[in-house]
């Protein structure tokens, strides 16, 4: 396996820079985008980016915060996004399509991307789905998908339910049923929609498990709902990432 | 969760952050939400920052909402006991 980082061209030109791990074989695979959480393109991030080159993928995670601060340690610079106000929509989508199409222009690709993301890149993922051109999208308990946001945030972020119509890919849910954002009725509510919808979608919802449960350096850990959704996660993106 | 929660207060003072160096703290950004660092689920963060500065340029807080109640109450404690004609 090959770990670096690189530069390209992200919404609307902007270079950014992003983090990227491949296996060392020549091999046609296929490629999955990491989308950080709100904390920032941190040793996490990073670290999960490496588990999908270890499964065979060509993986990148693009640092959504590189505009605002350019060189900064990931937790200073996820403190200036969020003073600033956090990632608009329409940069996220941008910059998402930009690390499909510098995956899909590696030599070694098969053409087909996923996306996953945790926590607010849960949301992200779904959002990324529903306009750009990927194969598979994996929404890791993401709140605010479905749901109301409480009139007094601040940051000014929205549901996705009028854009989950034009949801383009499978997607794969994996939640802690004991978590409040997304609640189990806000789960329930995107498993409603996507059905009438008829969108092609698996969920799976952890007893026991709270909100970010992959995160295994943080006391929110769980390891049964972390191994099973890794188990999950390998399925689904050897169905729709394949050669 | 992510609450996206981020209240900003403009403050004026100095703060003492990386390589013990004193720099202008001109705003504070307030926000419960995951820590970096402590080991609880969620705490309640208070960046203080020279907004014009280096990002790097920052001393980072994550308390439990217990202890930032007490930090605030403190802080009301002290400002209570000033006399009122050094509260300029």
């Amino acid at each position: 396996m090959t770990a670096t980082l690189v530069r390209f061209a992200g919404h609307a030109g902007d270079e950014i820079e992003a983090y990227v791990a491949r296996p060392e074989a020549e091999f046609r695979r296929g490629g999955v985008v990491v989308i950080h959480h709100m904390p920032g393109w941190d040793r996490g991030s990073k670290e999960i980016t490496r588990r999908f080159a270890e499964l065979g993928y060509d993986a990148v995670c693009p640092n959504l915060y590189h505009r605002e601060a350019p060189g900064a340690a990931p937790d200073d610079a996820a403190a200036v996004a969020r003073a600033q106000g956090g990632v608009p929509d329409e940069r996220l989508v941008g910059d998402v399509g930009a690390a499909a199409a510098y995956l899909r222009s590696l030599p070694t690709s098969n053409g087909k991307v996923g996306v996953i993301g945790y926590c607010s890149g849960g949301r992200q993922s779904v959002l990324a789905a529903c306009h750009l051109d990927l194969d598979a999208a994996v929404d890791c308990y993401g709140a605010f998908v479905t749901g109301e946001v409480p009139t007094e945030f601040p940051l000014k972020i929205t549901n996705l339910v009028d854009q989950l119509p034009n949801l383009r890919t499978p997607l794969l849910g994996l939640f802690g049923a004991e978590d409040r954002y997304p609640s189990p009725d806000q789960v329930a509510e995107l498993e409603q929609i996507l059905t009438a919808e008829g969108k092609t979608f698996e969920f799976h919802s952890y007893e026991g498990a709270g909100h970010a449960f992959f995160a295994n350096e943080r006391p929110s850990y769980n390891v049964a709902a972390a191994n099973d959704g890794w188990e999950r996660i390998e399925a689904f993106y050897g169905r729709y990432l394949g050669a | 969760m992510c609450t996206y929660t981020t209240v900003h207060a403009d403050v004026d003072g100095s703060a003492k952050g990386p390589g013990s160096a004193w720099f202008h703290a001109g705003r504070a950004t307030v926000y419960f939400d995951h820590p970096v660092h402590a080991m609880a689920e969620h705490t309640l963060n208070i960046d203080l920052t020279d907004p014009a500065g280096d990002p790097a340029r920052r001393v980072a807080l994550e308390l439990t909402a217990e202890s930032a109640r007490a930090l605030v109450a403190a802080i009301q404690q002290a400002l209570a006991a000033v006399p009122e004609e050094l509260k300029v």
